[in-house]
């Protein structure tokens, strides 16, 4: 045990794991590069959903279910599935990473909307505001920290998730993993996951703060 | 793609010893988690400085990624079913928790001081007053975690367990995709029955609610 952490150790620190096209640098951007893309794909796709659901309060049973289906919606088999279906392109993983980035977008965009406060709806409606300015001057700005949460939550997952990209023979720091796993070589496999774990709780940490930042004003 | 009727005819005995194996880990974890997280939400419930710590441990748990669980669970526990249950276990920590604190939350304390007033001693307050009103909050974190395990379950196919999940390593590596969609197919009904099954299961543990609807 100890040894294994020792040798975790100098893998991690060491300049030649670091450098190369099969280095942790150039991995670690893959592994972003994937999650962004995802999330950028799944945020176009979730937020029209979650404000159009939230602001006409009709399909609410939809978004729900549509929640719970695709956390029960296993990401292997999504991925082995296009794949198969597909062939060999970064389509599978994409598909997989934006089926799950949705549902918590729509989810917490809609909850967003739905926190809103019907009388100040109502005040806005009062006011003589048509239904386009109450969703965008009203609704989305006093909606934005539920639907940053559901933004912050789908990039985690993604960032999670995208190691699966290399079990179809793609790159990121799943590479590590999925190699060491077939080369038994634990320290590799270990490096890979203490990797992935450590920029998904950076990220989680840097995002939270942000938003914690941004809407400091707040009370609620 | 098209599906391979005859496959699946000729595989339903290890399509069931499959399916058998994915609920029971996928239970396990939740069972276990259960077990964890209602003592520490009382704790995190009766003693405000810790609620913070714990639900900010159980987050960060749940930021790590469940094959890296698995993964640095391997020296500890090796391939075996254990390592799948605790790393699925370690997933349900922070929906279980949270909710199970935001239900003990929701208890009015009027009914808490009116338990008090009647003489209950605290504990048989938590067990008779608290959990039982608080059960609907907790019931939709086990309903989330149910069905986010028997998701996870999957993944686990990577240290060599994983019950349906096994299905996809198969198809994936003879590229025949009848496997995988039948893992895909089971995994989806047995997460929805178990749901189904969790709503009925609140539906008979809280009567009180049935008589208001």
């Amino acid at each position: 045990m100890y040894e294994l952490i020792k040798n975790l150790g100098t893998w991690l620190t060491s300049g030649s794991s670091w450098t190369g096209t099969d280095g942790i640098a150039h991995r670690l951007a893959e592994h972003l590069q994937y999650s962004l893309l995802a999330t950028l794909v799944a945020a176009a796709i979730g937020l029209p959903i979650g404000l159009l659901i939230g602001h006409t309060g009709k399909g609410a049973f939809i978004a729900i279910n549509l929640a719970s289906f695709g956390r029960a919606l296993p990401t292997v088999g999504l991925v082995v599935l296009v794949f198969l279906a597909g062939g060999l392109s970064m389509l599978p993983v994409y598909v997989a990473l934006v089926a799950l980035a949705v549902p918590a977008i729509v989810t917490n965009t809609y909850a967003g909307m739905t926190a809103v406060d019907p009388d100040v709806k109502d005040a806005a409606r009062g006011q003589g505001m048509r239904g386009h300015q109450v969703l965008f001057q009203v609704e989305l700005p006093l909606a934005l920290p539920l639907i940053m949460t559901g933004l912050r939550l789908a990039l985690i997952q993604v960032v999670a998730t995208a190691t699966i990209a290399a079990y179809v023979s793609f790159g990121g720091l799943g590479r590590y993993v999925f190699d060491g796993l077939a080369q038994r070589d634990l320290v590799q496999v270990l490096g890979g996951a203490v990797l992935v774990a450590v920029i998904a709780v950076t990220l989680d940490l840097a995002l939270s703060g942000l938003q914690r930042f941004l809407f400091r004003h707040r009370t609620a | 793609m098209t599906i391979d009727w005859s496959w699946i005819g000729d595989h339903t005995d290890d399509l069931t010893t499959l399916t058998v194996s994915h609920l029971q880990a996928a239970l396990s974890a939740v069972f276990f988690g259960v077990l964890i997280s209602l003592p520490l939400a009382v704790v995190a419930h009766r003693i405000r400085p810790l609620r913070g710590f714990l639900l900010g441990v159980s987050n960060i748990l749940f930021t790590i990624p469940s094959i890296a669980i698995f993964v640095l669970l391997l020296p500890i526990s090796g391939l075996t079913r254990t390592t799948t249950v605790i790393g699925l276990t370690v997933y349900t920590l922070v929906v279980l928790l949270r909710n199970t604190v935001e239900g003990l939350d929701s208890v009015p304390a009027k009914t808490k001081e009116a338990a008090k007033a009647m003489g209950t001693r605290p504990l048989r307050t938590l067990l008779t007053v608290e959990f039982p009103l608080a059960l609907p909050v907790i019931m939709a974190g086990v309903r989330i975690a149910t069905v986010m395990s028997i998701s996870l379950v999957s993944v686990a196919t990577y240290i060599g367990d994983g019950g349906l999940g096994q299905l996809f390593t198969d198809g994936f590596q003879r590229d025949f995709p009848t496997p995988v969609i039948a893992g895909v197919v089971l995994t989806i009904l047995l997460a929805v029955v178990a749901d189904a099954a969790l709503v009925a299961l609140q539906y008979v543990l809280t009567p009180w609610k049935r008589r208001r609807a």
